[in-house]
């Protein structure tokens, strides 16, 4: 007997939440205002609820079907599996993401999907979701479309016309990972797709005299990679997370920290995931992409090239690089003033505007919410120097929580 | 001196007042900020009528705030012409210049629900006379609460923007029709309502609140700072979203204190999805446990030995013992 819509939603929403982005933003602006129809983007994106595993819920996250002719051994739905099979026609797609918008429940579509017959046909069935959803139904909402990499480049290129985002996944950071564990992908063939997308993305950017600049994914490309399935060392990811955003300006690079799936595959780790170790990674690549640290840096000296789990990598660097401080908050410049732990990218701002007017002590960084106790061995301050902090021994011990509280789960 | 205020969020109401006082050279210390409007429940009182042709079950509302005949109080005046955005008086009378950013942090506060806004916002005001750089300061005590305020407004509004949930109404002409109960901290309806107008511009909708409702026939945005009575209406798509929010839990990667702090209780009650929370959050460990125990079954789907006869002729390959 065929599913019921619901039952369908039920596997396909299922297959789909070992995804980690559901990222709405770094878009262009749009809105409904003029064109009478359906949907707006607003720069920075909304999360319209939380599930109890604390991730965001902005898109409506869904597989078009979790058939695959694919057997990647960390996916839920490589063909070996024993897992409930479904598939949305384009039309259901097209609905469900309609009436979840005027629900306000989402921001719009993220879709993936399983290979079915081949990667041009699947491809095709996707993008055609998303010309409905542009052409006959005016959505302005957002839509990230996960291309399939052997799909051909024309309809990729025409992907990027509906899209806001077109994301390519590397999978697992080695190439030796991804001839192993996902035998009928290349990467070869996944980095020439993300070349290509980005060769498109800057040509179409370029503006020129005469037309107008035609709106080609604003939100650019992003890719995830999944972490803990096979034995690759944190500096070893990082490094391929560098060479991606530098080689393909990527705007993201998602770690998925892998996650027990029903029925896996016997060649993986059927353990709790690596969260702890997901989420250093992920503020790794925010020291690199905002606050101008480089990968190197963050993991240079770290046993076996990994990062600390009971600390995070900004206090790691600076425990390692205590002749940098302290930072004289009523001097320093932007860039040493980024790098002391427990100060983010607004409080920086703050103080050098507020050090203008006056010069600031301990009670000023209170008043702009900076935890005194974490940044205090580090920085000098009107009224404050930590001189014996900073070279006390046990300074380590006063960061690192007791050993017990490793486990975030 | 004593200045009453309805105290809805309304800027303009406030702003005039305060240009009075300032004119008048009134200190901060002398002027005694009276708040009516604070308190829930003043205008629960109101005549309930439906405000659309049919009745559907219960909705209530102001009669002003219906769509259609003779609905008429508009709030939001056109957008005040640039070269006045950076003064509070209206040419001719005693000149008060303040800067720009004085004015969106001005209206951000005043939307704010703590009755000593009006106080703290007009002694801002009047310190701008002399302080020049008042603003810049963002370590001084003032200039940090109403700091505060504005992000806890700022806040407020992000969240309604986010968890607004629409219900349909039975449909009468050719537009589809939809209404939201929302319960905001702060008087942010007219504030955000724009917002809503933008985004949904299709469809017919209200959002009504205990501190205002806002209004869209496709025509005109219209606002109220009156309390609405909330509608009982059920729409069968929420149970759609609901089988979406089980389902995209991963149960393997529990986190409840992120999920809290991100959507906070006192949300809850509105969001159709949250009553399913406890009882996924109960099963998850179990979820797991079931998982892991279940061994990866040794027959595999026939497809999928149909699908390596094509692709892998001789021996298949190793490992996953396909
Ligand atoms: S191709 Fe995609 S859906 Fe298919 S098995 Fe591989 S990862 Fe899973």
């Amino acid at each position: 007997m065929k599913k019921s819509l619901r039952e369908r939603l039920a596997v396909l929403s299922d297959a789909a939440k070992y995804d980690a982005s559901c990222a709405s933003s770094g878009t262009s602006k749009r809105d409904s205002s003029k064109s009478g129809g359906l949907g707006s983007t607003e720069g920075s994106g909304i999360c319209h609820a939380y599930a109890p595993d604390g991730r965001c819920i902005s898109l409506l996250k869904i597989l078009m079907t979790n058939f695959c002719i694919y057997d990647c051994a960390y996916c839920i739905n490589r063909s070996s599996s024993n897992v409930e099979r479904a598939r949305f026609t384009p039309e259901e797609v097209v609905w469900l993401t309609l009436e979840f918008y005027r629900r306000n429940y989402i921001e719009g579509l993220f879709l993936s999907s399983g290979i079915i017959r081949d990667s041009d046909y699947t491809m095709e069935q996707m993008v055609r979701i998303a010309r409905d959803l542009r052409v006959k139904h005016n959505f302005r909402g957002y839509i990230h479309l996960k291309t399939i990499p052997e799909a051909s480049a024309k309809l990729i290129e025409e992907a990027g016309l509906f899209a806001d985002r077109l994301s390519i996944n590397v999978e697992l950071p080695t190439d030796a990972g991804v001839e192993k564990f996902a035998p009928q992908k290349h990467p070869a063939n996944i980095r020439r797709s993300m070349g290509a997308l980005k060769i498109k993305i800057d040509e179409l950017s370029e503006p020129t005299h005469t037309k107008r600049r035609k709106r080609f994914v604003p939100a650019g490309q992003s890719t995830q990679m999944i972490i803990g399935a096979e034995p690759t060392s944190d500096a070893t990811i990082l490094k391929s997370s560098a060479g991606l955003y530098s080689n393909f300006s990527l705007r993201r690079v998602y770690y998925s920290a892998f996650s027990p799936i029903p029925d896996a595959s016997k060649i993986l780790p059927l353990t709790k995931p690596p969260l702890v170790r997901e989420h250093r990674l992920y503020q790794a690549d925010w020291l690199y992409r905002f606050y101008g640290f480089g990968m190197d840096e963050i993991t240079a000296g770290k046993v076996d090239g990994m990062l600390e789990l009971n600390i995070d990598p900004k206090l790691s660097w600076a425990l390692s690089n205590r002749d940098r401080f302290p930072v004289d908050i009523n001097r320093a410049d932007k860039e040493m003033l980024l790098r002391v732990p427990g100060f983010g990218v607004k409080t920086v701002m703050s103080i050098l505007m507020a050090r203008k007017h006056r010069r600031l002590g301990l009670d000023d960084l209170g008043r702009l919410k900076v935890s005194i106790k974490k940044v205090k061995a580090f920085i000098e301050a009107a009224g404050w120097t930590p001189v014996s902090l900073i070279d006390r021994g046990d300074l380590r011990d006063m960061f690192a929580p007791p050993p017990e509280q490793l486990v975030l789960l | 001196m004593k200045i009453e205020l309805r105290a809805r969020g309304e800027f303009t109401e406030w702003r005039d007042a305060a240009r009075e006082a300032l004119c008048a050279g009134v200190p901060p210390r002398d002027i005694d900020w009276n708040a009516q409007g604070g308190e829930h429940g003043l205008f629960d009182d109101l005549s309930p009528s439906p405000p659309w042709g049919i009745a559907p079950a219960k909705v209530q509302l102001s009669p002003a705030m219906g769509w259609g005949e003779g609905a008429s109080v508009s709030v939001l005046g056109p957008p005040p012409h640039p070269a006045l955005r950076a003064t509070l008086s209206p040419k001719g009378r005693g000149e008060i210049r303040v800067p720009p950013a004085f004015l969106t942090l001005a209206e951000a506060v005043i939307c704010h629900s703590d009755p000593a806004r009006f106080d703290l916002a007009y002694r801002l005001l009047w310190r701008l006379q002399t302080e020049k750089h008042l603003l810049g300061d963002v370590s001084g005590p003032d200039i940090v609460r109403a700091h505060a305020m504005q992000k806890s407004v700022g806040r407020d509004s992000h969240k309604m923007k986010a968890f607004v949930r629409f219900k349909e109404l039975p449909e009468t002409g050719d537009r589809r029709r939809f209404i939201a109960w929302f319960e905001p901290e702060h008087f942010i309806v007219a504030r955000v309502a724009p917002f809503f107008q933008r985004r949904f511009t299709d469809m017919d909708w209200i959002i009504a609140t205990p501190k205002g409702s806002a209004v869209w026939d496709g025509d005109t945005l219209r606002t109220s700072d009156e309390a609405a009575e909330k509608p009982e209406i059920v729409d069968d798509t929420d149970d759609l979203w609901r089988t979406y929010f089980a389902h995209i839990f991963n149960p393997a990667r529990l986190k409840v204190k992120m999920m809290q702090s991100e959507m906070p209780k006192k949300y809850w009650k509105n969001l159709p999805e949250a009553e399913l929370i406890p009882d996924l959050i109960r099963d998850a460990e179990q979820r797991v446990r079931d998982m892991a125990e279940r061994e990866a079954s040794n027959s595999m789907p026939k497809f999928h030995a149909a699908l390596q006869r094509r692709s892998f002729p001789s021996p298949p390959r190793g490992e996953g013992g396909a």
